[in-house]
Formats: C-alpha cells, structure tokens, sequence
C-alpha cells in the first residue's frame, strides 16, 4: 500500500495558540501544554494523528456525537421513560438508559440508613441493613425487566399507529447483569413458617408501591438486587436495593425494597387488583399474570429509518421470554407467508435478551419484515389474531403478538402490518 | 483466543465459500451459578438485627382483603364529602370523573379502555382503597390522612360509586363487608406456560 503523503500540519493555529498563552504564562508545566493541545483538538476539523489527545479523568463520557437518550412521554409523578433499543449494540442496557416506571417519583434514599424489614410467617423476624445484606453469599446474573404495560399500543384497533420506533413501542424493556443476594438465602435465614405461601414486597417510595408474589418464586430464582451492570443499581432502578423476579412483569419487581411480610394469601393492592390485570373475553379478567411469555422485535430496520438502496441489509433485533431460553427466532421478510431461522448471537441466557440476525437481499419492492420467537418450552410468539382469539381485544397488558415493519419501495420503513390485520 | 485464531486461519485459507464462515450460532455459553446456597454454607449466617414488635407495627400497615390490618376508627359519607373537596378534588375532580387524573367513579362496561376499569365496576375488594390511599394518597401529600379521615373519603368514594348508602359509615367491620361489583371477574393466571397461547 502506497503511503500516503503527510498531512499539512496546522502548525500555525498550535503556534498562535500556544506562543500566546506562553507569553501569558499559563503554560508551566507539559500538563498545562497537553491541557491547552487538548483543548484545541476538541475541534474536529483538525487532524487527530496531528494533536495531542484528552487526558485521562476519572470518569468517563460518550463520543459528543453519541448520545442516546430515554424517551419521556409525559413527565410527571407516575410516569415512565423508555429504552432507545433501536441505538444499542448487544444486549446489555447501559444502566442510565434503562427504562424507568415510577409511581410516585424516584425516592432519595441514604444506603447507610436504608433496612429491609422481613416478618410476618417466619420464625425469626429480621431487620437487614445494606451492610448485612451485602455479606451474605453473592451472585450476579443478566436477566431483562420488562413492563408489561410494554406494547400496549400496537394494534389497537381504535387507532392503528404506523410512526413508531422501537423505542416508542417496546422501550419499557432492559437487560442488566443484576448482582446481589437470592431472596432464598435471607428468607432461610428468617426461617418461613408452614402454611405460608405468598410474600407482600413494599417498596420506599411515596407510593409505598407493594405487590403480591408467591413464596414459590421467592424461593425459587428471586433476588435483592444492589447491584446493575457492575455497578451500585442506580436510584431510577431502585437504590439501594430491588427485588428481582427474573421473567416476571416488572411492576412486581418492587423497587427501593422496604418490607417483606411472609403470608398465606395475596394482599390485593391496587396494583395486582386496579391495575396489571387482564381484561379477557366473557367479562372476567385475569389476575397475577406474571410470567411474561414469549417476544420479539426486529430493531433495524425500523421508523424512522429509510434504506437508502436495495441489496444487501441485515434485519437485527432482541428477542426474550420469562420463561426459559429463548431456542429460535424466524424472521420473514415477505408479510409472514414463509419463514426463515434467524441466526441467533451468544450467549443465549435464560430470561434474557438475545440478538437475532438475518441478512437479507432487499429487491427494492414494498414488503412487510416480521419476527416470532420461540422458546424452549415450545411457545411460538402469536400472531395479533391468536392474541385477540385467546383474550380478546380489550386485552392491554401482555402485548407479546409478532411485530411487522413495512418497507415502502422508496426503502421508507413504517411500523404495521397495515391492511394484513 | 485459540479457537478464534485457528477459525480465522480456516476462513484465509479456504477463500470465501459459504461453508467454510465459522458458525456462530452454537457459541459454547459459560453456565451460570445455580440458584442456591453454596453447599459450604452455614444453618444461618446470622447478619441482620432481630426486628422488634414495634418496629414491625411502624411499617406493617397494609390491608388484607378480609380486613387484617385495618386500623381502630371511623368515617360518614357527610365527612369523606368534606376531605374529598379539600384533599383530593384537584386532581381526581368534582364527581370523580373530570380527571385530571384517575377516575374515581364509574359503573359503566368495564371493559371500555380507559372509561370504566374503576373502582366500582372493577376494582374486587373494598379493602384495596384504604390500602392504597393511606399509602400514596393524596399524592403529593401521602401517609397524611388519619384513619377517620381515610375511612370517610373512601366512604364518599364508595358512595359515589353506588355501592353504600348515603348514611354509611365505614370502619374495620363495614369496609371488608362492601360488596364490589368487580369481585367475581377476577381468575387466577390460567397460562399453563408451553406451546399453548392463552
Ligand atoms: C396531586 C394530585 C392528586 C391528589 C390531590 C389525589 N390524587 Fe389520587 N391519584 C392521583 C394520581 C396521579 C393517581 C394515579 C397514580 C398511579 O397510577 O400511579 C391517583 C390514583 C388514585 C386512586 C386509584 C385509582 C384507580 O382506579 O386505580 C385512588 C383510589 C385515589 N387516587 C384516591 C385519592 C383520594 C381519596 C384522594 C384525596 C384524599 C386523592 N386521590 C388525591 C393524583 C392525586
């Protein structure tokens, strides 16, 4: 390879520059000289390999020109903001573009004054500090948390939306690697007592928000989690401490962990009653819906995206369930007639996200791409018609129905399966 | 490290074919602790304080459906009138309905989104209410009703709804005793988990 000719220098600017803070004495020692270098090289016009770069800091920042931000919709006590999936590599959710749902804001919390209270139907009720929590056997493993709110506008028959991102429509989505201490581990420690079979989980914030979770999975994969991505679990996910029901809807996850009561029967807050239920055909409505089945989404292409030519393109996405590993994802790139198994991206954790990927030779004519995950107890992502058949179309909560993108010949990507509903 | 490099040497050497490319797909995955104790572990590790009974009653202060937890004390319909049109009108509106924030009042088809899934044509349990309102409402003022104030506006509430008469008084043995119209609607997850969409 012929080398390339060396760049003109800018020395005159670095010569302006640095003769005249020299003449203004700022320049002591060669910290100083890189300091004020630096400063220059801040403007991107010149030529890195020519100036000296930024120093190290204590802490670190994304490229200027890479800022993904969390979307918020209506800012106010009891709101959410969700994940740009569409801007992240990988599956892992940096920690402060993890989606938030408060009920009552995020409470400001002193770790070294925070306690857990455990009680009820056990032999020994204990108060727990941060400090004591932390001694005890640790363990961190990637699962997502994921609202099961979650989706709920798409396919709404009343208003059909076709100018959504990822974000926008499946955004109350994340995947941490969450460390702490199994739930089991402390309540052994209590002791349960016979006869129990529900815990109340409450949480520290103005809303006290609580929930009903039964002790099986308390016992089973739960956790107080204190940590998120390797660091302290940050206060809009819970500070100092949450507990974590791995595949599980994310409202029962309860933050900001205050109390624990063992009972024998659910309490029936507002939330697992009012709300996070699920309206189904015949006038009932489920209650205590936990696991959430099930679900993919391709994030590229997506709106607002336009392929700029034909050729080429590979269809990537996330796909999850809260009941095991994920073991397949067909793609579809022609409105869900045929279908073909997308390469799936390690590792393949279970109640994670796993990175789907299919490449695809667009012909430049207008289609329609879809996904469908399968996990390993067999489920099939449905369609919005089993949905609809299964609970019928009042049904808000538990979204989890294949989602479409249609591609316009001019490479416009639109949200929908438009007239094929 | 070395299984990379000899794939890569593989992939050079053998040009460009479809199936000479390294499968990824069947990546070796590290296994991930098992959930439980390590077998080395003690009966008890004893970190943690005892908590006391009057540690416990500070904090314990939810509701059970059969009416556990509900406090001593007492509230009119006249007087839940009273602490909704100071305490709560401004957001919830003068009959319950304007907004703007949740509707407190409505008996219509429980199904319509978002019209009707309220407290009294939806919600199961009366207790719900005190549960709920002496913890986050008013909510930007939560935890400040007493329990008369509390048993009264859930009185008016009620009232509103249709659901007690306009002389009722609701305490620890009245409030479990109302019957909810959305009480029988409620099933358990009836999702098996398998292949089957439910
Ligand atoms: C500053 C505004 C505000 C005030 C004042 C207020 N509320 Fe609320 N209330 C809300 C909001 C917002 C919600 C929804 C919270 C959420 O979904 O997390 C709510 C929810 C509720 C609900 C649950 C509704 C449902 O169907 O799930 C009840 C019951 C309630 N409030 C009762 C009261 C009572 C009683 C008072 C007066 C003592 C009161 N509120 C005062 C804002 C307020």
């Amino acid at each position: 390879m012929a080398k390339k000719a060396n760049p003109p220098l800018s020395r005159r600017a670095w010569i302006t520059t640095t003769s005249g803070v020299i003449a203004a004495g700022l320049i002591k020692t060669q910290v100083d000289a890189v300091k004020i270098a630096a400063q220059e090289a801040a403007t991107p016009a010149q030529d890195p390999t020519k100036v000296p770069g930024r120093l190290t800091s204590e802490l670190g920042q994304r490229a200027p020109a890479e800022q993904p931000l969390r979307l918020v919709r209506s800012p106010n006590l009891s709101s959410s903001s969700r994940t740009p999936l569409q801007d992240l590599y990988g599956i892992i959710t940096p920690a402060d573009l993890h989606f938030e749902r408060h009920h009552a804001g995020i409470p400001n919390i002193v770790q070294e004054e925070h306690e857990l209270l455990i009680h009820g139907m056990v032999e020994r009720p204990m108060v727990f500090k941060m400090a004591d929590l932390k001694r005890y056997p640790q363990t961190s493993r990637i699962r997502f948390v994921e609202c099961s709110g979650n989706g709920g506008g798409a396919y709404n028959r009343d208003r059909m939306p076709t100018e959504v991102t990822p974000q926008s429509l499946d955004g109350l989505l994340s995947t941490s690697e969450w460390t702490g201490v199994l739930l089991s581990t402390i309540l052994r420690e209590v002791g349960i007592r016979n006869g129990a079979s529900w815990i109340l989980a409450e949480g520290s914030d103005a809303a006290v928000m609580s929930r009903s979770v039964p002790l099986e999975k308390a016992m089973d994969d739960a956790m107080l989690a204190y940590g998120q991505n390797g660091e302290a679990i940050r206060p809009e996910q819970g500070y100092p401490v949450r507990l974590l029901l791995p595949g599980w809807e994310g409202n029962a996850q309860v933050k900001w962990l205050r109390r624990i009561e063992v009972t024998d029967r659910p309490t029936m807050t507002r939330e697992e009653t009012s709300k996070y239920t699920d309206p189904l055909k015949g006038g009932r409505a489920r209650q205590f819906s936990f696991v959430m089945d099930a679900k993919s989404l391709i994030t590229f292409p997506a709106f607002p995206y336009q392929l700029p030519d034909r050729g080429w393109w590979e269809i990537k996405g996330l796909a999850w369930s809260g009941r095991g590993k994920i073991t397949r994802v067909d793609v579809s790139t022609d409105g869900g007639s045929s279908w073909t198994p997308a390469e799936l991206q390690g590792p393949i954790l279970s109640k994670s996200t796993v990175r789907f990927r299919h490449l695809w030779d667009w012909d430049g004519r207008e289609t329609h791409i879809l996904s469908r995950a399968v996990d390993e107890t067999g489920y099939v992502q449905p369609t919005v018609h089993q949905l609809w058949d299964a609970r019928g179309e009042r049904t808000s909560y538990h979204q989890n129905h294949q989602r479409a993108w249609k591609i316009a010949s001019d490479g416009a990507v639109t949200f929908g399966l438009g007239d094929l509903v | 490290m070395k299984r990379l490099s000899v794939l890569m040497v593989s992939v050079l050497f053998t040009g460009c074919g479809q199936a000479d490319l390294p499968v990824t797909t069947s990546d070796v995955l590290p296994t991930e602790v098992a959930d439980r104790l390590p077998l080395s572990s003690p009966r008890t590790f004893g970190f943690g304080g005892e908590a006391t009974d009057e540690r416990i009653a500070m904090w314990d202060i939810d509701v059970k459906p059969d009416g556990e937890g509900l406090p001593s004390g007492s509230g009119t319909v006249a007087q839940g009138k009273l602490v909704y049109e100071t305490q709560c009108i401004a957001c919830h509106g003068a009959t319950g309905t304007e907004g703007p924030f949740d509707r407190l009042v409505g008996t219509g088809p429980w199904e319509e989104w978002p019209s009707a899934r309220v407290v009294g044509a939806y919600w199961p349990y009366a207790t719900t209410l005190f549960d709920y309102i002496v913890k986050a409402m008013p909510q930007l003022t939560p935890g400040t009703l007493t329990a008369d104030q509390t048993y009264a506006v859930i009185a008016y509430v009620l009232n509103m709804n249709g659901l007690v008469a306009d002389d009722a008084v609701m305490d620890a043995t009245t409030l479990p005793a109302v019957e909810m119209p959305g009480r029988d609607r409620f099933v358990p997850d009836d999702r098996k988990g398998g292949p089957e969409v439910r």
